[in-house]
């Protein structure tokens, strides 16, 4: 209970600003990164998936059971190998639970290409490589860009677990708060991280106009 | 440090057999508390889904609502929760419910909207009335969809739930946030393999659910993602 402690201190927000800052850059490495390479992972992976497509069931069921598992306990889990407060001990499972999200779009992806395409881009010479380049990939993107929107959002959601293990980025205000009972720093996370899972969202939107102008509307 | 020795430390600890702390009252609590929220979250979300997939009206809000309950972090709520109505059950309870709605709604209103329209139109061609088609016809083709909606809500209770530990809940979390704050390390990874498999167990029971909800001729159809099996489709922060 708040015994008339007001639901926001403004004036802690503006002593606070240049800190606030700080724990959202950390924030947005914490959970981005990993983002990142969930993609450099996807996509190998997904090619692989669709060039032997019998790889792909079992991957994607490996991938189904870790995307559900919590991330707190997974948190837990790693500690021993990857230390108490690290960013990787936060960092790594998010890798897994972006790439989760990135393997079944990216096979989407790169299965949507009508095979008259592949079959006329064959037949005008591209070599495998080529095709992949040029043809394949390029209309994977919006698919990519749908997948990087869940990816980056929950993981931008999920980063803020960390703080219960001394890693969370912004989580840091969630527990500073609830320790102190001081609801502002709360409130101010939750806004900042919502902010920060919006501003993902309209970048991708962006990159999808510029990258695959032909997408709008496509793949939500 | 070695796994076997820490697991063999926590369930050997006479706390950890019987008593309130033991495995098993914990993984009561737990599962009851996350069933209470589960029970919530489908007496708001079927209701409204059922509304808004059968008229086609305020799909966007659906849309809208995910998105943002996609983008709110758990630990937040539920540390705001606490502060605002007070330490106990009842005020994690609300975040929680809070966020299981928004799958169970995303799924039950595409679901609803799913079905195809012309089984819809021979329904109401044979004489059913509105309510009739939605839950004679309507309903039982969107359960497999609904019950992968429940599925990733049913995960998202399980993983929150642990994350209250840390304002007070009682149930698994118990173990790993008092595990951390103690530097009990056996505790801490015991209660982090609990979660795991009872998530891990959930999921497989909601797959077989599914599997009993899909009419058996859709059933050998052989598709690469079975409805909702893609996570992509509807996840939530975990």
């Amino acid at each position: 209970m708040l015994d008339g402690e007001p639901l926001v201190r403004w004036r802690w927000l503006g002593d606070h600003l240049g800190y606030l800052a700080g724990l959202t850059g950390d924030h947005a490495v914490i959970a981005l990164v990993p983002v990142l390479i969930g993609l450099l992972l996807a996509l190998p992976l997904g090619l692989a998936c669709t060039r032997w497509p019998r790889l792909y069931q079992p991957l994607a069921a490996v991938f189904n059971v870790v995307y559900a598992l919590p991330s707190l306990a997974v948190f837990v889990v790693l500690i021993p190998y990857t230390g108490l407060a690290t960013r990787e001990t936060v960092m790594v499972p998010l890798t897994f639970y972006a790439l989760a999200v990135l393997l079944p779009t990216t096979v989407d992806g790169l299965r949507a290409v009508p095979e008259p395409v592949r079959q006329a881009a064959t037949a005008m010479g591209y070599g495998p490589w080529h095709r992949l380049a040029a043809v394949e990939l390029p209309s994977a993107v919006p698919y990519l860009i749908a997948g990087l929107r869940v990816a980056a959002v929950s993981s931008i959601s999920l980063a803020a677990i960390g703080a219960l293990i001394g890693r969370g980025g912004l989580g840091y205000l969630f527990v500073d708060g609830f320790q102190r009972t001081f609801p502002t720093p709360i409130l101010a996370g939750i806004v900042l991280v919502a902010l920060l899972a919006l501003v993902c969202d309209l970048v991708l939107v962006a990159a999808r106009r510029l990258l695959a102008p032909w997408a709008a509307g496509v793949a939500r | 440090m070695n796994w076997l020795t820490w697991l063999n430390d926590f369930f050997a600890a006479p706390a950890h057999r019987s008593g309130p702390d033991s495995v098993l009252h914990r993984v009561l609590e737990h599962l009851v508390f996350s069933a209470e929220a589960l029970a919530l979250a489908t007496l708001l979300a079927v209701p409204l889904g059922l509304l808004i997939g059968y008229t086609g009206r305020g799909l966007f809000l659906v849309t809208a609502l995910t998105g943002i309950a996609r983008a709110l972090p758990t630990l937040g709520l539920v540390t705001l929760a606490v502060l605002l109505a007070g330490v106990g059950d009842t005020a994690v309870l609300l975040p929680l419910t809070a966020l299981a709605a928004p799958p169970l709604l995303v799924a039950t209103a595409e679901g609803i909207r799913g079905t195809d329209p012309d089984v819809r139109d021979a329904a109401r061609g044979i004489g059913l009335t509105h309510p009739q088609t939605l839950f004679q016809v309507c309903l039982p083709a969107a359960l497999p969809t609904l019950l992968a909606g429940a599925r990733t809500a049913a995960v998202q209770v399980i993983a929150t739930a642990t994350v209250a530990a840390y304002v007070g809940l009682g149930g698994l979390g118990r173990y790993v946030i008092d595990g951390l704050a103690t530097r009990d390390f056996p505790t801490t990874v015991g209660g982090a393999l609990l979660v795991v498999l009872l998530a891990v167990a959930v999921q497989l029971l909601f797959a077989l659910l599914i599997r009993y909800a899909t009419p058996r001729g859709a059933r050998t159809v052989r598709v690469d993602e079975p409805a909702g099996s893609s996570p992509a489709l509807s996840k939530e922060s975990i």
